[in-house]
């Protein structure tokens, strides 16, 4: 017994790079296949870069794309700013009436599986949408900033959670404005949070799936909308590099967010 | 002449005025797209199907009653809907198998990227967090191409002779269960690895000091520290699961419905919205019982080690 290591666990580590393997495996053979000069996806016809191209002169997913973007910055940006006052109006205080209240309902979209509120969604708009006669992307963005609030609350609260009180008490003391002191010290400090709530929100309107094909009118298909369509009618190489494209996008967020959140001062 | 008591009154209330027109925002865009429409839901549930989609005010309580049973058409008497019961059956079963699955992966996977180094630690978590932020239908989409018959592994099933002939994966229950496991196993891992982090490992160095097998540390030290951590998995993984939409409708096709699937058909082709809203709200009450659960569990597990 003289490598006796008190954290090993028979199996374990092998079960643990099964598992990374898994995740990654099926993800490097779709970024493959994007490569595949053949038209069929079961094939490998040698390496080519036609389906990136077939996919850049595809109108239909050129304005998806741009639609989701529009979708994601309009409704991120909302959702951040709203995120932000909730955050600064539920941290650093004592218990007061209705706090807990606050918290249910900022985290309440959180709780209701996607579909449901798909559904809710559907119904309501489509109500307003007779009354009002309205059906731009306006029902699309209230609904992404809905649920995106929740997500860019997360990092912005924790954020002001772990920041010292000590350099606004003394800018009060300095006979600094309430505005002032948020403006030159609260957030400045507080940005890195505000960016990864941003970001965490972007991502998450841009992967929706469920409440953007519910609330969608004809013709409003974001990317993800547009490829669970085009995958539900079968399977070309040209989904593959759709998705890598989308994938290397998702990456370099991810990376980006991780990075700013980890990074303490 | 107020007195410092009144000032300071005062100053609270004008806080907590102020907390609320800060948070006014966010609360208003909530209920108008997200919390406010469920009541609806709840009022379409009671309504009469209108002819082309959405409703006749007219209150019924056929829809609910649909949500199980089915009428006769000849002698309008009610029988349990084997079609429904079936779906139902299929999502709860599926749910549970596939947080049984992920829990079973996901656990060691959390204690080997706990029980690393502090520098290598970040790298896993980040391996783990990719795949937890990128697109659930990409990644769905590539276990599809991994599963299907001319998929990865039949080609090599049968390039090793295992098998003569593709494996019948894609469009099966299977195919459902590997596919939301694939999708949901970061969202076990992550708290897992959360309560796993915090772990003391002298507790499990006094476990072995005192003759336990690792199989003891394990059951009566290392899986009560991190049960909280468990739950939390079990119950992110169990809610989405339970209302997957993306996955049984890419790799289930069309016969192997899940819930979301049978609900969506009442607002398509099925013109029937009080009953896709009566299935809404079953979901939503599946939902909100397993959280309750998980609520007591997470209070319960805190006052022992509290």
């Amino acid at each position: 017994m003289a490598n006796f290591s008190i954290k090993h666990q028979p199996g374990f580590t092998a079960i643990a790079a099964t598992c990374f393997v898994v995740l990654y495996l099926p993800i490097i053979v779709l970024v493959f296949y994007a490569f595949n000069a053949a038209t069929s996806t079961s094939e490998w016809g040698g390496f080519s870069l036609k389906w990136f191209q077939s996919a850049w002169q595809n109108t239909q997913v050129i304005d998806a794309t741009v639609r989701s973007f529009q979708i994601g910055s309009v409704a991120a940006v909302l959702a951040t700013i709203a995120a932000t006052m909730a955050a600064l109006a539920t941290t650093r205080t004592a218990a007061y009436p209705g706090l807990t209240f606050k918290y249910a309902a900022i985290n309440q979209p959180l709780m209701v599986p996607e579909i449901v509120t798909g559904v809710a969604l559907l119904i309501f708009f489509s109500r307003i949408k007779i009354f009002t006669g309205y059906s731009g992307l306006g029902y699309l963005i209230a609904a992404h900033t809905a649920f995106c609030i929740p997500f860019a609350y997360l990092p912005i609260r924790a954020r002001l959670e772990n920041m010292d009180l000590t350099l606004e008490r003394a800018a009060a003391d300095l006979y600094a404005t309430p505005w002032r002191t948020f403006r030159r010290i609260t957030l400045p400090l507080l940005w890195p949070g505000i960016l990864a709530g941003l970001m965490l929100a972007f991502v998450i309107s841009l992967d929706d799936v469920v409440i953007t094909e519910f609330v969608k009118s004809g013709g409003q298909d974001t990317l993800p909308t547009y490829m669970l369509g085009q995958i539900r009618r079968g399977i070309t190489p040209e989904i593959n590099a759709i998705s890598t494209v989308f994938l290397l996008l998702s990456v370099a967020i991810v990376t980006l967010f991780f990075f700013i959140s980890r990074k303490r001062d | 002449m107020a007195t410092a008591e009144q000032v300071a009154k005062e100053a609270e209330r004008r806080d907590v005025r102020t907390r609320w027109l800060l948070s006014a925002p966010a609360l208003i865009i909530i209920f108008l797209a997200a919390t406010g429409p469920l009541l609806i839901v709840l009022v379409y549930s009671l309504l009469t199907p209108g002819a082309y989609g959405d409703v006749k005010w007219q209150f019924s309580p056929e829809a609910w009653l649909s949500v199980f049973m089915e009428r006769d058409i000849f002698d309008d008497t009610l029988s349990l809907a084997a079609a429904h019961v079936t779906i139902f059956w299929r999502s709860i079963k599926l749910a549970i198998v596939t947080t049984i699955a992920t829990l079973a992966l996901g656990f060691p996977t959390a204690y080997f990227m706990a029980t690393r180094s502090e520098k290598t630690r970040d790298i896993w978590l980040f391996l783990i967090t990719i795949p937890f932020w990128t697109n659930l239908l990409i990644r769905t989409f590539a276990v599809l191409q991994i599963i299907r018959n001319e998929g990865i592994i039949n080609t090599i099933l049968i390039k090793l002779g295992i098998v003569s002939a593709p494996v019948q994966i894609l469009f099966t229950d299977t195919a459902i269960l590997i596919g939301m496991a694939y999708v949901y196993l970061p969202l076990m891992v992550l708290p897992i690895y959360a309560s796993m982090e915090k772990l003391d490992f002298r507790l499990v160095e006094a476990g072995y000091d005192l003759y336990a097998s690792r199989f003891q540390v394990l059951r009566r030290i290392i899986f009560p520290l991190v049960r909280p951590g468990v739950i939390a998995g079990s119950i992110l993984v169990f809610i989405p699961a339970i209302g997957a939409y993306v996955t049984p409708s890419v790799l289930g096709g069309g016969k192997n419905m899940m819930l979301s699937n049978l609900i969506e058909l009442q607002f398509g082709q099925g013109r029937n919205w009080p009953l896709g809203s009566a299935l809404s709200i079953t979901v939503m009450i599946i939902v909100m019982v397993a959280l309750l659960a998980y609520v007591r569990n997470a209070g319960r597990a805190e006052v022992r080690h509290g």
